[in-house]
């Protein structure tokens, strides 16, 4: 007879330590949305109850499952009413950059017939680029689109098989022409929508397109790929036989819902919490500006309402993000000494911005005015010391 | 090739390094004359003509050193 073991606690206590927090009484602002929201409330309590109710395989026949089932759509017709689009457009992914992965190469796969031509903005998510990459290093082309100083695209006819044109840059926030090239051209469109979905309204024209829930105050592993009713999209990977034809493996239903219901939360509120970080995006682009030798990138008005993306003359970027974390901001910095590579952010290279000294600030929607006060009241020191130590 | 009146070595560091020696060294040079700065970290390509612009600074373009390593031209200006 099989005897289970005694159970044991298989997590070690410090997993659950928080390693960031530094001691004493440091008010912390997390202005880091842009990489990962923290969950929204509307998601943390259906997550609960789903993860009762929503365990099973959607697929099969019994009771379980047809409560999953009944979760799973539940979900994909929240998502599809909060975005704008029909349900059985929406099909739910491992992560945001499968999405991404999924939309682009199926696409391709679609028009294989038109021809192999990839084009996509300069100032793409790396999940597109390296979509891009995966093509080319199978016999497509892969090109890329020059941006202006603004890290915007210009408007107009593109010669390709398939383009990819953001929503809105998710690095300095500009808001991209994705509806005047859809109109210029029938080259079908891929968006990334991952930076701006739940935030902005989607825009019109584009053909397939890809978000994440962590962006927006779901839970993470909870992509989004929406393919337009007609269009030619065709599965790039082996393929899965699920509800959905076009997912890979059985969805997290729990976590999809919860995705659906923060996306519903965040979609209610929006024209609220939108003014609001627009206007703390103002006070923070115009007073940080006033720091000496500063930076300050991306469209000022036609963009994202929480993100505002800087860069410091002569400062180290992983010394400002390290000094900012000591007194307790949370901040990303696009600059090559922070990143896991020694190339600095592609989307200031490409906007021919300054790389180095790179912070990004991208705001909650708790996100208060005393939050920015503080962050504009400590940055000029911040800066200046790092400027002295160096040198100058 | 433009003959440089002063050139930076900056190989092997890493940015904002290369970006801090050029302006250090700027008053160095009178106004008109030329620097070089030989950098081999892959983010001067960007931030030397970045640096030029927000300092009012002219920037010549890029060559390569005989060894390979590139090597960005600026023009000292009477706005630095």
């Amino acid at each position: 007879m099989w005897v289970s073991p005694p159970p044991r606690t298989v997590l070690r206590r410090a997993t659950f330590l928080a390693v960031s927090t530094p001691p004493g009484p440091v008010r912390r602002s997390y202005l880091d949305t842009a990489s990962s929201e923290p969950l929204h409330p509307a998601a943390r309590s259906v997550l609960d109850q789903a993860l009762e109710h929503g365990y099973a395989d959607p697929r099969r026949l019994h009771g379980p499952a047809r409560s999953a089932r009944l979760l799973l759509d539940n979900a994909r017709e929240a998502t599809a009413e909060a975005l704008g689009v029909r349900p059985d457009e929406v099909t739910f992914t491992p992560s945001g950059t499968h999405a991404v992965h999924l939309g682009v190469l199926g696409l391709l796969a679609g028009h294989v017939r038109h021809g192999d031509r990839l084009v996509a903005t300069a100032v793409e998510h790396s999940a597109v680029l390296h979509a891009g990459a995966w093509h080319a290093a199978r016999g497509g082309t892969f090109d890329t689109l020059p941006v202006d100083r603004l890290g915007r695209v210009r408007a107009g006819a593109v010669a390709a098989t398939v383009v990819c044109v953001q929503s809105a840059n998710h690095e300095v926030g500009t808001v991209q022409p994705v509806a005047e090239i859809a109109a210029a051209t029938d080259v079908p469109v891929f968006m990334d929508a991952c930076a701006s979905a739940g935030r902005l309204p989607l825009p019109d024209g584009w053909s397939v397109a890809a978000a994440s829930a962590h962006k927006w105050g779901g839970p993470a592993g909870v992509g989004v790929l929406l393919v337009r009713k007609g269009v030619r999209w065709r599965n790039p990977f082996p393929g899965d036989d699920r509800v959905d034809e076009r997912t890979t493996g059985m969805e997290d239903v729990p976590a999809a819902l919860a995705a659906a219901a923060a996306l519903q939360a965040v979609v209610a509120d929006r024209s609220e919490v939108n003014a609001r970080q627009a206007a703390l995006v103002d006070r923070l682009r115009a007073g940080v500006a006033r720091i000496p030798d500063t930076e300050v990138v991306g469209d000022p008005v036609d963009r994202l309402p929480h993100v505002v993306t800087f860069s410091f003359l002569y400062v180290d970027g992983e010394a400002i993000v390290t000094e900012l974390d000591r007194r307790g901001f949370a901040v990303a910095s696009g600059s090559a000494c922070t990143a896991s590579t020694l190339e600095p952010s592609h989307v200031l290279a490409a906007m021919g911005a300054l790389t180095h000294g790179n912070v990004r600030v991208s705001l909650g929607r708790e996100t208060t005015e005393d939050d920015v006060d503080r962050l504009l009241a400590t940055l000029p020191e911040v800066v200046a010391g790092i400027r002295r130590e160096a040198g100058l | 090739m433009t003959s440089p009146d002063l050139e930076i070595d900056c190989r092997g560091m890493l940015c904002p390094r290369p970006i801090i020696e050029l302006a250090r060294r700027l008053p160095e040079v009178p106004v008109g004359a030329v620097i070089a700065v030989v950098a081999d970290d892959a983010a001067a390509a960007y931030d030397v003509p970045a640096w030029c612009r927000m300092r009012a600074q002219e920037y010549l373009g890029a060559d390569e050193a005989p060894d390979g390593v590139a090597r960005y031209l600026v023009r000292r200006t009477a706005g630095g």
